[in-house]
Formats: C-alpha cells, structure tokens, sequence
C-alpha cells in the first residue's frame, strides 16, 4: 500500500482554500440521506458531531462518559493559541506555523500546520460566540498569555480551565442539536470494533455498559474522536478511563497507525507518592514563568530545602541553556529532570523529584501576586500533597502527558480505510514529534469544527455507498467479535487483576519506551511485554458478569488492547534510529546531549500497517518535504 | 491508618440495596479518597467478590463524573473538594464512614455508587447554549466584554455538573445547577437574545425531570466543589418570572414571495 497524504497543490497559503474549492458539495436536501457516527465527545468529536448536524446530516454519537461533558478534554488547564495578534507583539498565521514545525522538530507535515494555524483564529471567534468566558482585560478586549515558551503572547485562556470551558461550548452546541433531533446521544457506549465493508468503514460495534447488550450500527462514514493513548504508562496525566480500543480496533482492521513512539512527557506534575497511585495531577507548565528549577548540587544530599544554601544548588535548566532557561520546550526539560534524578539528585522521599521553587519570586513580586498568577495551582498542589509551596519549593517531576501518535490520517482526516475519519489527538497529524503548549486544544477544535465537516462532505459526495442495515454479515461478524472477547475475558477467572497487568506494563513502557530509549531496553520491552501479554490471557481475573455494569471487564479490554499497542510502541522507537522531539535515542545525541535527528534517513512519518495476529507489522513511510521551514537543529542554549 | 467502611452496595437500578461493611486496614494518609477504594477493590477481586462500582475519570475535580456521600455530605466533609480530589489525611484512624450514592427521584441509582444524571443533559437541551452554529461569526473582540461580567459569568459556568447540589437539597431541586447556566449565558452579551426562552426552557424541564422547587435553604451551596453562588437561584428565578409574563405564543412568520 502506499501512503498518500493528497496534500492540496499551490502555494501553502492557498492549500486549503485550493482544497476547499475543488471538494465536491452535498445538496443540502440529501443531507439527512447520509448517516455519519462519531465516537468520542471531547473538543474534536464534539465540535464535529454538533457541526455535522447543524449541517443536516443524520449523526449517531457515542461516548463513554455517561455525558458528552465528562470527555478527557475537560481537564485541559493552560489554554489554546491562536494566531490573533491581538497583542501587537509581531505574531501572525506564518509564525504560528513556524513555530509549530519547528517546536515538533520537523517531523510533522507542513501543509497541516499551516491549515492549522491559518483556523486558529476561526475557532476563537466561534467560541466566543457560543458565549465561552475567555479571560478578559480591563477594557473588555480579550486576554492573551504566553505559554510554553512561546516569544509571543498568543495564548487565550479561561482561569485554569480552558478545557472544560471550551468542551463545554461544544457540548452545549451538541445539546441543541441533539435537541433539534439531527444528532442522537449514545452515551455509556464503548466502541468495541469497526465495521468494514468491501474495504470501506461502514459502522461500529459497541457495548452498551450499563445492560452490557453489544450493538452495532451502520452509517456512511465513521468518525473517530477518541483522544490519546498516553494511559498506556498506567499512570498519566489522563484520565483514568482515556484508552486505545477504538484505534487499536480500527488499526487491526487495516487503519494504519501513524508514529505511534511519539509520546509526550510533561515536565510539571506531582510526583508520585505510592504503589496505590491512581494517576498523575499536572501542574501547569505556566508555573514555570516564576517558578526555578533546581535540585541539590551534591548527590545524596538529604538536608531540607531552606538548609541548602545558594552554593550547593543547581539551577540545572538556567545553567545548561542560558537564554530559555525555565523556559525550555517540555522535552528538553523533562529529559533534563530524569537526568539529574538518574544521577542520584533527585529530591523527595523517592529521589523521583525535582524543585520548582517560587522563593524569589514571593521575595520580588510578593506573595500577593504569585497567589493572583496561581492561586488555584498551589491550593491543588496542596491538597494532594498536604505541603504549603508558598513556605516550600514544589516538587514536581515529568509525566506522561499526551500522545503525538495516533492513526495516520491525510490532508483530509481519512484514515487508510476510506470512510474512517479520525480527528484531535487520536489522529497523529500536525504536532510532529513534540506538541507545543496549548495547541491541542486548537487542533481538536480546527479539525472537529472546520476540517471534518467539510472533507467528509467531499467523501459523501463522492462515493456510491450502497444501502446497508445492520443484519449484514459484517455486522453480525463483529457482533460475534466482540462478545466472544468478552466471554472470553470473563472465563480465564485466573489470580491477577487487571489492574496488576496494567501497572506491569506501565512499568516497562515508562523505563524502556519513556523519556529515554535504546535498542537494547527496547528489545528487552518487547520480549517482557509478549511474556506479560501471554500471562494476561492465562491469569487475568475478571470478576462479575458480562450483562450488567462492570468495571473491571471494561479495564480488560482495554489492557488488552495496551498490550499489544505498547509492542508496536517499542518496534516503532526501535525502528526509529535518530533522536526527535520527544523520541530520544540515548543513541542518537549530540555531545551536549541533546537530540540528535537523521534528516537524511528519517524525515518522514512512519504508519504501520497490521498483518494479522502474531506477524510484525509493515512500516510504510510518508516522506516529508519542508518547502517552508527550513529544519534545524533546535537550540534554546 | 484503619478506616471502616460501610458502602452501599445495589447489583442494579431495579435491585433492593444495602450497607455492607468493609475494612481498609492500610490507608495512607497521601492516598486519595478513591485510591483507597482502589485498594479495596483490589482486595475484593482477590478473594472473587464483586468491587464496588463507583464513577470517576479526570481525579483532578473537573469532570464531574465522581461523587457520593460521605456520612451524610455530599462529596465529604472538605468544602469545595470533590471525592477524588479528597485526601485520607483528613481522616483519623479507625474513623468509620458511610457511602451512599446521591439520592434523587431523577437520579435513579444504577449500581452501588452510580447514579444515571442524564436528567442534567436534557435540561442543558432545552435552552443552555447560545444558537450559533459553526460558521463565521463575527471576530471575537467585536463585542468588548466587561471584565467583571466575564468573571462573573466565569464563576458559574464552572460548574462542573456533578449533582451533588441535588444530593444535598432536601427537595432534591437542580436549582443550583440550572441557574449555574441560565447566569452563565445570562451575563455575556451573546447569552441576550436567547435569554428568556433560555430561562422558560430550562426552569420547565428541570420540573418534568422530576426534580423539586429551591427552598432556599442553601445546603446545595454548601457542598458544591465549584463554590457555585446561590445567588445564581436568585438570578433564574427572575428571568423566568420575567420570561414568563412576557411570554406570547410563537408564530410562525413564512417570508413572502
Ligand atoms: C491534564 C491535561 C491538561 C492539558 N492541558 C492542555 C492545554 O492547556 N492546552 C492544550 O492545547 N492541550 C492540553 N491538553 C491536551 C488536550 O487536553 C487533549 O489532547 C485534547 O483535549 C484531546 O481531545 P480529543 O477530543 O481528541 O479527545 P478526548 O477529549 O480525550 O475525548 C475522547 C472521547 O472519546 C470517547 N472514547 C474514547 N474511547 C472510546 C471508545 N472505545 N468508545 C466510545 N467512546 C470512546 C470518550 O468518551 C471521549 O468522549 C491537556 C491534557 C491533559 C491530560
Ligand atoms: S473524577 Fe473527575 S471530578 Fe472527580
């Protein structure tokens, strides 16, 4: 198979507009003739599914949450850029690209980034329509931060909850279209397979998880808006019910999966404190504006913070790049973490921290001040760890964040299996190898609000779907699938729970496929991960019934589903000999110990290609072509 | 520390329910409320009893899916903290507690802690939200907001729908949270023109769901995780009556020619 990106011709100002116009149109009478499903109900399916019936197509909707509300993307804190430039500070669509090609250090497509950037603007507008409360300056106008380390303020944000403010904007518009009868709500409904048909997606099966009746349900095209794998470290920044079943299902049934060893890892989230640890709280990375990054200069030093005098800290991060210091991209800082802590400096009772300390700053500003910039920031972090940070450094430590990999989807969103779209975080496009602070929300909202609607209508046009009802034999197959998994699952009744399974591989994914990786920690993954994965369906204990509500049986499916996704994670960092982005290969560093990229062998997106149960998958590649951002070593020395 | 447990144990919506008590006999103070029900869980899938089904998602207090009562509070005893943001070091040892789900005619319990809030959608349905559909508005400094208002309206949409002002109000009333988005939409100039259907729609449904009138009583204040105003009560109770004397049949208006 080959990959083919269908990246609009002309000049990249003009790719999407070129695009737009050569796309063929609906009659707007044939649109409720076209059945379209979205899964997921976060910012990207969300804003889809209520656009998509604003337009008149007939949408079926799922989530898992019991409310399109509850999606992961409610949780997102720092904001959303946008390419405004209300803040006369020199930004602009080109620099929004710019930056974002570079900060995902060259290993994303430039024609989507631009798109991107060039839609940043709309979303702002729309949500501020939808009545969304954005952070306000004193004559009205609205506010800007900078984030991420970004030279300029492009950042709009709702205290600290832009996520939930932005969700709830499009959950609200898909509640007035869900009231106007154009798009119908399945929530509490886990997708569990996708429907093929003569190589083209024509439905989902899912499992109702209240009355655990499996479903499935037919349509024209399938959307899939179902966030990011980052769950498969166990414990994330994600919430706790975040998985890969829905592309891990669309994968095996031919979806090729793009770049799946991009992950992220956040520099800024509370250490863990015990085996018990459900997830991992993140401490906005807008803490680092103040906030100064050190541990003690001598290992082992066991003293408390205020003992330690100047002398004998180091301020790792100002020392080692001078003119970014705090400031670095999320990589390079959390990479910069590991390595003190590695060398035994680390800090807090497990020696897995290091300080964020805000003493000069209370000194300077007043304590005043800091408790305005992030009032909410200290009282959560004291709430979890009971310590006061306006008297004591935090300490914080890197987590797994978000996942830069995901289906391999082109120009228009479609996935390798024509009529399976897949949008936001679950697709893989735009962030390259490392995602800039506040643009996921941007690229959820841009491709659910005004990419999707427009490309699907294309692909609806043109295609000759034939009519199909759910007692095909495709559908019935999948049925079949499904419940067969799920009895499967509940007769192993071994001694392990899911959870066990969970916490094992989260282990071997954070140590060999994390912040650092080599061939051989790789290969040593890989083999541990087939052994636990074969436990798995030996030893697995799946209490209670398939008919009725029942949580573990839910977690199983998924961490089998992990399971195998984490191999595919590992072959792919394997095959990926450079260091990118958030892909560092101890391998592959230059001597200051930065990463080190392969232009020459490695500019491209690599998309895997399942081939069925126990045979490796094959690496497609997609070249990619930088007309505009010339790549570079990034540097922030 | 030890902690006793007695949770509310119900296989389903149609099932008869009970208190079932339960040790937790290592709880750490840094642990999480529902870290420690992790454990238990784990305990009881190792002996093959069921684990007790509880909602949860973000663990960060946004999403709102988590909640039940705790000896009698709705999300516990620390103001403005959900369940999963509620930390063991606020307990002692052998403290013995009490879980129950919420309880409300139209929050129909569907196991153990789990309760169906789907009521809350369809009340957002029927007016929460500004009609613009995707498109090209106008830009988004077009209309200058006062800063007071977009805090103010701030302050109520986030309101994160978790129900427990419901549990909590003796009357079982949603009050708290429809007035949450009446004023929400209601300060911001983009709410104006929807305003009154917005506050009819929503006041009536919030009615057929089955939910009672505010007594202002305030207890659902009391519990709210957002720190939510009652003065949002007061904000819906006079659009709706506003709303309602103003009220006049819709007619349909064809264009001519
Ligand atoms: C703590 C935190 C803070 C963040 N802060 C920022 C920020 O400040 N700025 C920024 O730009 N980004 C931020 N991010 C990243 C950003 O929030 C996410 O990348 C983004 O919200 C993902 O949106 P989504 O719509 O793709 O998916 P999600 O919001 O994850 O939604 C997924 C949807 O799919 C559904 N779903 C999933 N699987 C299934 C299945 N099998 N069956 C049925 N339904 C399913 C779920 O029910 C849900 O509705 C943050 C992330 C985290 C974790
Ligand atoms: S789990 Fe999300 S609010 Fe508690």
């Amino acid at each position: 198979m080959n990959l083919d990106s269908r990246i609009p011709s002309g000049p990249i100002e003009k790719k999407w507009d070129n695009c737009r116009f050569d796309m063929k149109l609906v009659n707007p009478a044939n649109k409720r003739k076209y059945t379209v499903i979205v899964v997921g109900t976060g910012l990207a399916g969300g804003s889809a599914a209520a656009t998509l019936g604003e337009l008149g197509y007939n949408v079926l909707c799922f989530s898992h949450q019991d409310s399109p509300r509850r999606a992961h993307s409610i949780a997102a804190q720092g904001g959303i850029n946008a390419a405004k430039n209300y803040q006369n500070d020199g930004d602009s669509i080109y620099r929004l690209f710019y930056d974002t090609v570079k900060g995902g250090d060259f290993r994303a497509r430039e024609a989507n980034v631009y798109r991107l950037a060039q839609i940043s603007v709309n979303i702002i507008d729309q949500c501020v329509a939808q009545g969304v409360p954005f952070a306000r300056e004193y004559g009205g106008m609205l506010a800007n931060r900078s984030f991420g380390g970004a030279q300029v303020s492009r950042t709009f944000y709702a205290r600290g909850q832009t996520g939930q403010q932005l969700l709830l904007g499009a959950y609200q518009a898909l509640e007035r279209q869900i009231q106007a009868g154009s798009v119908k709500m399945f929530p509490r409904r886990e997708m569990l397979d996708l429907i093929v048909i003569d190589g083209v997606a024509r439905g989902v099966v899912t499992r109702d998880m209240v009355t655990g009746r499996f479903e499935a349900t037919v349509a024209d095209a399938v959307v899939l808006g179902t966030g990011g794998y980052g769950n498969i470290f166990y414990l994330s920044t994600n919430a706790r019910n975040s998985n890969a079943t829905a592309i891990w299902r669309a994968y095996k049934r031919g979806a090729a999966f793009g770049n799946p060893c991009f992950t992220q890892i956040h520099p800024t989230c509370i250490p863990v404190s015990g085996e018990y640890q459900s997830k991992l709280t993140l401490m906005s990375e807008s803490l680092r504006n103040d906030g100064r990054i050190w541990v003690p200069l001598r290992k082992g030093d066991t003293r408390p913070p205020a003992q330690i005098p100047e002398a004998e800290r180091d301020y790792y991060l100002e020392r080692r790049y001078p003119s970014f210091g705090n400031l670095v991209p999320r990589d390079v800082a959390s990479r910069n973490a590991k390595m003190v802590c590695d060398e035994g400096r680390g800090v807090g009772p497990s020696g897995f921290g290091v300080y964020l300390d805000f003493a000069g700053s209370i000194n300077r500003l007043g304590a005043d001040t800091i408790r305005e910039r992030y009032g909410n920031l200290f009282e959560m972090y004291e709430r979890i760890t009971g310590e006061d940070p306006y008297s004591l450094p935090m300490r914080i430590y890197p987590a797994v964040h978000y996942t830069m990999g995901g289906l391999w989807v082109d120009y228009r969103l479609q996935s390798t299996i024509p009529g399976l779209f897949v949008i936001g975080e679950a697709n893989f496009s735009d962030h390259g190898a490392n995602r800039l602070g506040a643009s996921a929300l941007m690229q959820g909202l841009a491709d659910g609000y005004f990419v999707l609607p427009y490309t699907i209508g294309d692909y609806l046009a043109s295609s000759k779907l034939e009519k199909l009802d759910a007692s095909h034999a495709a559908a019935r197959q999948g049925l079949d699938g499904a419940g067969e998994l799920t009895r499967k699952l509940l007769g192993i009744k071994g001694k392990r729970s899911v959870d066990s399974f969970h916490k094992e591989l989260g282990k071997y994914m954070w140590e060999y496929c994390g912040m650092a990786r080599n061939a051989k920690g790789l290969e040593h993954a890989q083999g541990k991960i087939a052994e636990l994965r074969d436990e798995f369906w030996k030893n697995v204990n799946v209490t209670g019934g398939g008919e009725e509500i029942n949580q573990a049986l839910e977690r199983a499916g998924r961490v089998a589903d992990f399971l195998e996704l984490g191999e595919l994670m590992c072959l792919d960092a394997l095959q990926r000999r450079e260091s990118c982005g958030g892909h560092f290969r101890e391998e592959w560093q230059t001597p200051e110990g930065e990463a080190q990229r392969d232009d020459e062998n490695f500019s491209h997106a690599a998309a895997w290609l399942h081939q069925g149960p126990g045979k490796t998958p094959e690496r497609l590649v997609e070249p990619l072509a930088f007309e505009y951002v010339h790549p570079s070593q990034r540097s922030y020395k | 520390m030890k902690i006793i447990l007695h949770v509310w144990r119900q296989k389903d919506r149609n099932a008869e329910g009970k208190l079932v008590r339960y040790e937790c006999p290592n709880v750490s103070e840094h642990m999480s409320f529902l870290e420690m029900l992790d454990v238990l869980n784990e305990d009881l899938t190792a002996k093959g009893d069921d684990p007790v089904a509880f909602e949860h998602d973000c663990r960060e207090g946004i999403c709102g899916c988590c909640g039940f009562v705790i000896n009698g509070v709705a999300h516990g005893p620390m103001p403005g903290t959900t369940v999963c943001q509620l930390h063991m070091r606020h307990f002692k040892d052998g403290d013995e507690l009490y879980l129950e789900p919420w309880r409300a005619m139209a929050f129909p319990v569907l196991k153990d802690l789990m309760v169906d809030r789907s009521a809350f959608d369809r009340i957002i349905a029927a007016g929460g939200y500004v009609s613009v559909s995707t498109g090209a508005p106008p830009d988004g400094n077009a209309l200058p907001v006062p800063k007071s208002d977009a805090e103010r309206a701030m302050d109520a949409a986030q309101c994160i729908g978790c129900g427990a002002c419901v549990a909590a109000c003796p009357n079982a009333s949603a009050s708290l949270f429809t007035s949450a988005k009446v004023s929400h939409l209601g300060l911001l100039p983009q709410g104006q023109p929807e305003r009154h259907e917005r506050a009819l729609g929503m006041v009536r449904q919030m009615a057929i769901e089955g939910f009672g009138a505010c007594g202002n009583i305030g207890e659902c204040e009391a519990v709210c995780p957002k720190r939510i105003s009652i003065e949002n009560i007061a904000r819906m109770h006079r659009d709706f009556l506003c709303a309602a004397f103003a009220e006049r049949p819709h007619v349909e208006t064809g264009g001519a020619g």
